[in-house]
């Protein structure tokens, strides 16, 4: 395996005037209420955990969980109070100011939840901020910011203020904006939790359209369960600063390591997430019927299809190669059942 | 005891006022106790006691120290100007570079820094007012008389008035739109043909170099404590005084260390001018959201890029707004300022009001006025003008205001040309109109002030001898008899009260500043009309915005038109009351009332508007009708915000209690006048003005904390 492109190594946050001689003392032992007792709060606590290439990690966590922080340690938009970060095996915290930026101008994008646009800018010349500060000319910086634009649909908008756009639009700008540069990491930072729902389904449904286009490597900050699960590749759950679990939105769903992740998943409608694969039985027997689906289908879609079936179905993989099966009880009890007997 | 816990307060505060007044009953006058007049101070006297401290001897009346603290502070406004006098001539002679004589001088550091400072501003304000009226010290500056007198034609020509009338007009024009180039026009034109074009423009001019260099610095200043902790907590206090310190009161050091003239008066323009532009920076750049930097910061900016394409952008607004506020106190400073010299509207209107002309004071105070109005209102245009994106749009209509501009100043210089044909015998006046050429309504004013005078000389005079024997004189007798301990008592029972003992500290070192000072008498005199002043404002402003607030279009009424009376210069307000009341201080009391009930007014339907709509529904759901609506809940939630506009009272009261100086009031103001034509007034005035920001600031603490404890209560912000 290559390596990672984001690798974090025992990273803390805490805030407070003298977390960095606390966090010393307590050996990596910290416990947020007695720092709490001395006036520091802590952010991000022990976290460690690697993205590589090309995925996308979402963490998904409610406010005060220390996601967000946890995103601007890795930016280094604040400085971590202990641990390693390592951006493409280059160690982070040892970047001097210069370094950084050029790390940020070239390496790195990032979109917000409140869009952060420069109000006084246009929608085009908002894209092509990051070109102008690199030091690229005028027009080359415009001409590669309208090739933005159309990336994102707002072709015949470009010469809008931000003011003049709804919200979805707004966020297309900053969307665009981090990625003019075309960044290797891509941060995204509850970027549609301002939205409507409906404009929301829409702007994930195009941010995965672009994802399968650029292959970026994404940290995806949410609140929300429903949008970790549609768009992760792994998910990483915290509370109070802790990464409670760390994981693929199947085996999340299927086994909470926690209470707390208990909570989230019981709501979870699970044929809409689980695929065939994440319920099917690897021991294949003999006594399979005629059905044959394809184990990357989601169950919902193939449900009705298994539920008609007497015996156990045959499960293959794109090869058309039989890789397991399974049984209609099983979908029955997935769907259904086992919840409180999953525990 | 049942009603004492139920109402813990309420008794707090009537045992305080029980011991006050049992303070003041308990300690007797004095029988050797008068209030010191005029120059009596000055008189030695066998009974007096001394005390030499840093080696100033303090002279003094004696008391018991229940009744008046003795003077333990006297000598340091003998020593601040002391000090100041050594700065500016003995502290550090170093020798400089003399280009007239070729040779070197020997000369303290500090008046070298002044001198040159004084020679560049005075360049500065040369130059435009050249550029507006014509002359050749500008050119003088770069080449020598010698050059001068060889090439006769040298010589800035100045602009014709017609080509300064259209350019503000089409300034006005891009910046908001007909109506305000219409104003802008109609101003200019008004100006030139009453003859005031010279003395509006040596203003302007004075303003043109005052605004811009007190907004450079007031950025400068405002990045750097928004940059800097450190920064911000040293410029704190000194923007905390400033705010409350009546700008007469700086006018005296400046005239030790910059002389007189003009450039003095840019000089102390910039130190009254740049705390406002520091705050609204701060405030601005504060406001910013901290994702728009995080973005600016993710883009890949320097802190350099960071600054300048992020943040001062995105506060553009309230930067604007502080450019506004910079050219409001540069107006009523350019009036100030006149006492040390400054050419203009101010000195004229200072001239005609001590030559009790009101009629030409009357026309000086419109113009400055009118200008005032004008350059608020462009001002306020700029700062909220949106940019409008003009990427394709043609070369003509990108540049129509300049291709407008060029064309008026080649038809202005035709038209003055044509002039010199029609007018050729008397002046030009398609060029300027001289002073005393333009219509004058002088003497109109003066008729009609004589006509008021005569008509009703009876009903004024009777007013006037009531309001001073039975109100003034009696209240003013009652704010002396206080004895110093129990004020002391009162003022830091209250602190303690309202915000415990950080608070009862605070104004407990305030107030023993100035019991400390020679001039506790006088200090109490101020406060004694300032409070008659802020009550009456208070009651008038509190009922005037509530009225008005019942209706929409009143309230947005009564605002714009507390916009436009805020922006009169101060002094503008003595002019109509001198035509009433004459020189009393009757006159004085109601310049403070008309002045103070402006802030009033506004935070009062300011804070009845800031009511949230879901109440008002909630309220009507319930049932109430308006006057409950208004008792229960709109009172009660505005209550705070209209407790900071009496802070604004209290501080516009004391301004313009300390101007009234000028009409002759026994308060610390007129000292501070005197310090003005006393060599050594230097450390009077400031230490006088410090005593009187102090006076202020023990107001600010105690509402300010009140507020903000209230607030909290109501979970308001």
């Amino acid at each position: 395996m290559s390596e990672p492109v984001i690798k974090c190594e025992a990273v803390y946050k805490i805030f407070g005037e003298n977390a960095k001689k606390m966090l010393q003392d307590s050996n990596g032992n910290v416990d947020a209420k007695t720092f709490q007792e001395n006036g520091c709060i802590v952010g991000v606590n022990n976290a460690s955990f690697e993205v590589s290439k090309g995925e996308m990690l979402v963490v998904m966590g409610l406010s005060g969980s220390g996601k967000s922080t946890l995103l601007r340690c890795i930016s280094r938009l604040t400085d971590a109070t202990g641990g390693k970060i390592f951006i493409e095996g280059q160690d982070l915290l040892q970047l001097n100011n210069k370094e950084l930026i050029e790390l940020r101008r070239n390496k790195m994008g990032m979109v917000f939840q409140s869009f952060a646009l420069l109000p006084h800018k246009t929608v085009v010349e908002n894209i092509a901020f990051p070109l102008q500060i690199k030091g690229i000319k005028t027009e080359d910086s415009i001409n590669k910011a309208m090739d933005m634009v159309k990336l994102v649909g707002l072709d015949g908008r470009e010469n809008y203020f931000p003011r003049e756009l709804s919200g979805g639009q707004q966020q297309r700008v900053g969307i665009a904006r981090s990625l003019a540069v075309e960044p290797d990491i891509w941060f995204l930072d509850e970027p549609f939790s301002a939205l409507d729902p409906l404009i929301r389904k829409e702007m994930q449904d195009e941010f995965l359209r672009l994802q399968d286009k650029l292959q970026k490597t994404i940290m995806f900050i949410t609140h929300d369960f429903d949008e970790a699960l549609k768009l992760a590749d792994r998910i990483a759950i915290m509370k109070d600063g802790i990464i409670e679990q760390l994981d693929t939105p199947a085996n999340i769903v299927l086994n909470p390591a926690t209470e707390y992740v208990r909570k989230f998943t019981e709501e979870v409608p699970r044929e809409k997430v689980l695929l065939i694969e994440d319920v099917m039985e690897s021991s294949t027997t003999d006594n399979l019927g005629d059905l044959k689906v394809l184990k990357d289908e989601i169950i919902e879609n193939v449900a009705e299809k298994i539920l008609t079936q007497e015996k156990s179905v045959a499960v293959i993989d794109n090869n058309n190669k039989i890789v397991g099966s399974i049984n209609p009880t099983k979908i029955i009890n997935t769907v259904f059942g086992g919840r409180k007997n999953n525990n | 005891m049942e009603l004492i816990k139920k109402y813990p307060k309420l008794f707090q505060w009537l045992f305080l006022l029980i011991v006050f007044f049992a303070l003041c009953f308990a300690i007797d006058v004095p029988e050797t106790y008068k209030f010191i007049r005029g120059q009596a101070e000055f008189v030695k006297d066998p009974n007096q006691s001394s005390f030499v401290f840093l080696g100033k001897e303090v002279r003094y009346y004696a008391f018991d120290v229940f009744w008046r603290l003795p003077p333990l502070l006297g000598w340091l406004p003998i020593w601040i100007n002391d000090s100041l006098f050594f700065l500016m001539n003995e502290w550090m002679p170093i020798e400089f570079w003399n280009e007239d004589t070729q040779e070197y001088r020997t000369r303290p550091l500090v008046l070298q820094i002044s001198r040159n400072l004084t020679a560049f501003m005075t360049f500065l304000i040369e130059l435009i007012r050249e550029i507006l009226l014509g002359g050749l010290e500008t050119i003088v500056a770069f080449t020598s008389w010698d050059w001068i007198d060889k090439n006769p034609w040298a010589e800035l020509p100045g602009l014709p008035w017609t080509i300064v009338a259209a350019g503000s007009a089409i300034l006005a024009y891009k910046l908001s739109g007909k109506g305000l180039a219409l104003f802008a026009g109609l101003v200019m034109v008004y100006i030139s043909i009453f003859g005031q074009w010279k003395p509006s423009m040596q203003t302007l001019s004075f303003i043109l170099v005052a605004a811009p260099l007190s907004f450079i610095f007031g950025l400068g200043l405002g990045i750097a404590a928004f940059k800097s902790k450190r920064v911000e907590k040293a410029l704190y206090p000194i923007l905390l005084v400033m705010q409350t310190m009546p700008q007469y009161a700086v006018l005296v050091p400046a005239l030790v260390l910059f002389g007189v003239g003009d450039h003095a008066a840019v000089i102390i323009t910039m130190v009254v001018a740049v705390p406002p532009m520091i705050l609204l920076t701060i405030l601005g750049l504060r406001a910013i959201p901290p994702e728009v930097i995080e973005a600016g910061r993710m883009s890949g900016c320097n802190n350099w890029q960071l600054m300048f394409k992020v943040l001062i952008p995105t506060a553009r607004r309230d930067i604007l707004i502080g450019v506004n506020q910079v050219i409001m106190v540069c107006f009523s400073m350019a009036v100030i300022s006149a006492f040390i010299g400054a050419k203009g509207l101010g000195f004229n209107l200072l001239l005609a009001l001590n030559q009790l002309n009101i009629g030409l004071a009357l026309e000086a105070g419109l113009c400055i006025s009118l200008i005032a109005i004008l350059l608020d209102k462009m001002s306020l245009a700029w700062a909220n003008k949106q940019t409008d994106y003009f990427g394709n749009l043609t070369f003509y209509q990108r540049n129509k205001n300049i291709l407008f501009f060029v064309a008026t100043v080649i038809i202005g210089i035709v038209l003055a040309y044509v002039g010199t044909f029609l007018f050729k015998d008397s002046y030009n006046y398609l060029f300027e109109v001289p002073h005393n050429k333009g219509i004058s309504t002088a003497d109109f004013w003066n008729k009609g002030v004589d006509w008021i005078f005569d008509t009703f000389f009876v009903y004024i005079k009777a007013f006037n001898t009531w309001l001073i024997q039975d109100v003034l004189q009696p209240m003013r007798a009652l704010y002396l008899r206080m004895p110093a301990v129990a004020t002391l008592v009162l003022v830091v029972g209250a602190g303690y009260l309202i915000g415990g003992i950080r608070s009862a500290l605070v104004v407990c070192g305030l107030t023993l500043f100035i019991a400390f000072s020679p001039w506790w008498d006088r200090a109490l005199v101020t406060a004694y009309m300032a409070t008659f002043g802020v009550i009456v404002s208070c009651i008038i402003g509190f009922t005037v915005g509530t009225l008005c607030f019942q209706n929409k279009h009143s309230a947005s009424f009564m605002l714009g038109v507390c916009d436009i009376f805020q922006t009169f210069p101060s002094f503008v307000y003595l002019i109509p009351v001198m035509m009433l009341f004459g020189i009393t201080d009757t006159s004085v009391l109601i310049a403070v009332i008309v002045y103070a009930t402006i802030p009033a007014t506004r935070y009062t339907i300011e804070g009845l508007r800031s009511v949230p709509v879901g109440l008002h529904d909630a309220a009507t759901m319930s049932g109430v009708n308006k006057f409950q609506r208004l008792t229960k809940i709109e009172f009660p939630l505005a209550f705070p915000h209209m407790m900071l506009g009496l802070n604004q009272t209290i501080v516009f009261a004391l301004f313009m209690v300390i101007i009234g100086a000028f009409i002759g009031t026994e308060d610390l103001g007129q000292y501070i006048l005197k310090a003005l034509s006393d060599k050594k007034g230097a450390g009077i005035g400031f230490t006088l003005g410090i005593c009187v920001a102090f006076i202020g600031l023990i107001f600010d603490n105690l509402i300010r904390t009140w507020v903000e404890k209230r607030k909290k209560h109501l979970g308001i912000n």
